[in-house]
């Protein structure tokens, strides 16, 4: 082994099938296959086509990261996979890959969660974390603030949402607005053309749970509004809905980060998942981090949204503090805890 | 020769590895939704029985289903992956093929097993053991009509949870889940043989449940 370990990184928890290479933090390959046009007319990821999608993309892909890469299988020090939390049938596939690639090879295997890889990852970009900090992450699947006093150990959900997910938010938004799947990309195109203040969408508090999320009212919300121009027989302004809406989500995420920071005296807020590709969320977030006082580290948008080298980077970790591998029998587990 | 095979279409997961005389270790173990927690560690245990390093393998031998697709797929990926990584040929079967191979019958026979949904896969083979029609899908009275004069006995899962609707066979009441050593003596057969390597394709047999979608609901009452 030389000073700092190799370590390979699968990612299937939902529609991305990423196979990343890490060498203590820095980033060697991020091979990734998606399969989101076959998604695209269904409205949403459709978990069994997801799943098909990665069994055909996973040797390719991996073959693309050693090629990226300039290695062979021998020169990998440890195999770290996503564990959970996501789709049980996709997560299933990259972990079946994982254990099989390992049991080859005779490679140590870490089994790991999505979410701390997502925090993880911006080691590669931005050096060592500083722990404690705050985590926002959002995506199609998750939203949720956590306190990591150790991403490749504790960390502790301060909040959650409660229903959709903020990037479920966008995609159901695209569809009132009559924009194509996955709709965060194209709210934030239209919403550049628009006016953030012309329509005041509600900000959704969760009772007792200062950083927990909720979406789906103001996703009902911009429906009710639509249909009312709709039924007016008026034009639907959709630069203006798309970014009042994103107006709306960017506000609450990024207000409770910052207070959650504040609340727990850390210096560093990181931003993460797909989500995190949003430009006014981005925008905002630095606004209101530099206003407070914090620092800001976001990952660029391309190690944000899923992909193997967040699994790679955590992996290291795990591998440069010498921590136990897993056992070749653990499950995939779509709702797995943090810790 | 060394070859690993694994079958994880049934509610089984079986593994073996066979060399050119003998299965030299196998394991069969009944691992319902837990296909992708149990087969590594069965590989890992059987390959330590038999005394065989993986890189000593020479071929894998995989079965392709029909099955449920979850744990289907935890085999086909194993495979397809432990190929990639030792470099060896795999081989795909037919689930149904195998389990007909551990079935001896003067007459032709039929194996069916559970689809879910009130359906079974079945196939339906010669008195040669050569399968002759499916792997289709199938409501198990639409089955009992097509084999109705074709075949004697009826094998598998499929054929004993719905034998009310099959009274016209003969059922066997064994479990009848693929075992390793007959999906390797499947694969035995053709190692050496040039041809194309398998594609590993599941046998699915079904599209995926999704639906497109309508123009989005309104949510203001009318």
């Amino acid at each position: 082994m030389t000073a700092l370990p190799t370590v390979l990184g699968i990612e299937t928890s939902c529609d991305e099938t990423g196979v990343g290479i890490v060498r203590g933090s820095e980033l060697l390959a991020d091979a990734l296959a998606s399969s989101v046009d076959e998604h695209a007319r269904f409205g949403g990821v459709v978990p069994e086509v997801a799943s098909r999608a990665h069994l055909e993309a996973m040797v390719p892909t991996m073959h693309r990261a050693l090629d990226a890469a300039g290695l062979t299988l021998d020169d990998i020090d440890a195999i770290a996979v996503t564990a959970g939390p996501g789709l049980a049938g996709a997560l299933l596939v990259g972990v079946a890959a994982a254990k099989a690639y390992a049991v080859s090879v005779g490679k140590p295997l870490y089994g790991v969660n999505h979410l701390s890889a997502h925090v993880a990852v911006d080691r590669l970009v931005h050096g060592d974390l500083p722990q404690p900090c705050v985590a926002l992450l959002v995506s199609g699947g998750h939203s949720s603030l956590l306190l990591v006093q150790d991403v490749a150990g504790e960390l502790t959900s301060l909040g959650a949402t409660v229903d959709d997910a903020a990037g479920e938010a966008f995609d159901k938004v695209a569809r009132v607005l009559g924009l194509p799947f996955p709709g965060g990309p194209y709210i934030d195109k239209a919403a550049a053309e628009g006016d953030p203040s012309a329509i005041d969408f509600p900000r959704g508090v969760v009772r007792d749970a200062p950083y927990s999320f909720t979406f789906s009212g103001l996703k009902t919300a911009v429906a009710r509004w639509v249909e009312a121009r709709e039924r007016a027989g008026e034009p639907v302004p959709i630069a203006d809905v798309a970014a009042s809406f994103q107006e709306a989500v960017a506000d609450v995420l990024t207000a409770r980060a910052v207070a959650a920071c504040r609340e727990h005296g850390v210096g560093t807020l990181v931003v993460g998942g797909g989500v995190a590709a949003n430009s006014r969320l981005r925008a905002l977030a630095e606004q209101r981090c530099d206003a407070a006082g914090l620092t800001l580290r976001t990952p660029p948008p391309k190690l944000c949204t899923d992909n193997g080298a967040m699994v790679a980077a955590l992996g290291s970790l795990l591998v440069e503090r010498g921590a136990e591998p897993s056992a070749l029998d653990f499950a995939a587990d779509s709702s797995m805890a943090l810790t | 020769m060394l070859i690993l095979a694994f079958d994880t279409s049934s509610p089984a997961v079986a593994v073996g590895v066979v060399g050119a005389e003998e299965t030299l270790a196998s394991s069969t173990a009944i691992a319902v939704n837990r296909h992708g927690e149990v087969l590594a560690s069965a590989i890992d245990q059987v390959l330590r029985d038999a005394d065989v390093r993986p890189a000593d393998l020479t071929a894998i031998a995989v079965g392709l289903g029909p099955g449920p697709f979850t744990g289907l797929r935890v085999g086909i990926m194993t495979a397809r992956a432990m190929s990639d990584a030792l470099a060896i040929p795999a081989y795909g079967e037919c689930s149904l093929d195998v389990i007909a191979a551990a079935h001896h019958a003067s007459s032709g026979i039929a194996v069916l097993t559970d689809a879910r949904r009130k359906q079974v896969y079945w196939a339906r083979y010669d008195e040669d053991g050569k399968r002759r029609a499916g792997p289709e899908l199938a409501p198990p009275a639409v089955v009992a009509e097509q084999l109705r004069g074709e075949v004697g006995e009826l094998v598998g899962a499929g054929a004993v949870m719905y034998r009310e609707v099959l009274a016209d066979f003969v059922v066997d009441e064994r479990q009848g889940y693929p075992e390793a050593s007959y999906l390797a003596s499947l694969v035995r057969t053709r190692l050496g043989v040039d041809g194309p390597a398998d594609r590993l394709a599941p046998l699915y047999l079904r599209r995926p449940d999704a639906q497109v979608p309508g123009k989005p609901k309104a949510v203001t009452p009318s």
